[in-house]
């Protein structure tokens, strides 16, 4: 096997929360490593509290027979690291996704991912998982999950 | 109850690995005392889970008691070493050596407390992990910068509602009440910088390495299920 085809076969795995993006998309794959047929995968958790964190080692290791997952406990992670398709996929399911880190955290704006109106208030910060806030648009009057910027 | 301070280390057997951080003692504490602090003020946060004020405390109380019991997650995992048990050490001490903060043990069942603490417990929180964040071990100082990414949201439900609260006599007064407890949660080298943000004036710490009457209760009820199943047992 060779790395690849391992990214192909990661990209096949949905997230177990947010199932129309990949953890491919995710960016929770941090580097994936083929040597005399001995496969490592590095992944990093997006939330520490993250319920899902053992099933994802687990498809991963499904997926990819014989290969060894090590799970990073360091700050390589943040939502910067989701892809641009997998943004869109966001998006396209209702959820708006996170601005890059440098904006979101100065500008405060967020757009309602149905219409584009950025007439939109915070509800709760907190939602159905840690990654998710609540927020309201007034302008087509539709409540949607933010996926939080960290 | 016998001190789990500074007289601890010899008698202590931590169940960590040799692939742990066992050797460096002094810092293993150091770590063992946050990652406590988390896993109890993570129970005590969950207490909320069903009965806050308003549906939208139900659901920030929950997040934040996941993202707390998360945080110490990793850190005991950091602890006893990739292949070591983070629930051993989590659950399996006996009572003299967890290393928690009395703030967390406490019971609070009125709102006002419950906002103060949690005000003051992220407010100290955020300068101890500014702190680690700066450690020499990259292991170390990185998992700090994650978890502090998570706290920043932990800290703007705790401003929403200081801002909210502040002029109300009941909160104040629970603050105040409070406040010696918040600055046992700092080692006193980093209390002036909680002195200076919170504004109120020092006052003696109730330290860490005595237990209140409270820890003995949540840990028999966060440990029971555990407990009552045999050693090895796969959920």
């Amino acid at each position: 096997m060779v790395e690849a085809e391992v990214w192909e076969l990661l990209e096949e795995i949905p997230d177990p929360e947010i199932p129309v993006i990949s953890l491919v998309d995710l960016g929770v794959i941090r580097s994936v490593d083929v040597q005399d047929g001995h496969v490592r995968i590095e992944f990093t958790p997006t939330f520490l509290g993250c319920p899902a964190l053992e099933y994802m080692k687990r498809a991963i290791e499904e997926k990819v027979p014989g290969a060894h997952v090590d799970v990073i406990q360091d700050d390589s992670w943040s939502t910067d690291k989701i892809t641009a398709a997998g943004r869109e996929k966001l998006r396209e399911a209702g959820f708006a996704p996170p601005a890059p880190r440098l904006i979101q955290l100065q500008s405060q704006v967020h757009k309602c991912p149905y219409c584009g109106s950025t007439e939109t208030k915070l509800e709760n910060i907190f939602g159905p998982t840690p990654c998710r806030s609540l927020r309201y648009c007034d302008n087509c009057r539709q409540p949607f999950e933010q996926f939080k910027t960290i | 109850m016998t001190g789990v301070g500074s007289t601890e280390p010899e008698k202590s057997e931590l169940p960590a690995s040799p692939a742990g951080r066992s050797a460096n003692k002094a810092q293993e504490q150091q770590l063992l005392a946050i990652a406590d602090d988390e896993l109890f003020l993570g129970w005590r946060e969950s207490e909320w889970t069903g009965i806050a004020p308003m549906l939208e405390e139900d659901v920030a109380f929950s997040s934040i008691a996941q993202n707390e019991i998360g945080h110490a997650r990793a850190i005991y995992q950091l602890i006893v070493g990739e292949d070591g048990d983070a629930d051993a050490l989590a659950f399996d001490r006996p009572l003299d050596e967890y290393r928690c903060a009395p703030f967390v043990e406490l019971h609070l069942l009125d709102w006002a407390h419950t906002i103060a603490r949690r005000w003051l417990y992220e407010t100290a929180d955020q300068i101890r992990l500014a702190a680690l964040k700066d450690d020499s071990d990259p292991a170390v100082a990185g998992l700090a910068a994650k978890i502090d990414r998570e706290e920043m949201y932990h800290r703007m439900h705790a401003e929403m509602w200081h801002d909210r609260l502040k002029d109300e006599p009941r909160f104040t007064a629970a603050v105040e009440e409070l406040w010696p407890y918040a600055l046992g949660v700092l080692p006193p080298k980093l209390r002036g910088e909680l002195v200076q943000r919170v504004g109120l004036a020092e006052a003696e710490a109730v330290e860490r390495g005595a237990h209140t009457d409270d820890l003995a209760p949540m840990w028999e009820e966060m440990t029971e299920v555990r407990r009552s199943a045999p050693a090895g047992t796969q959920w």
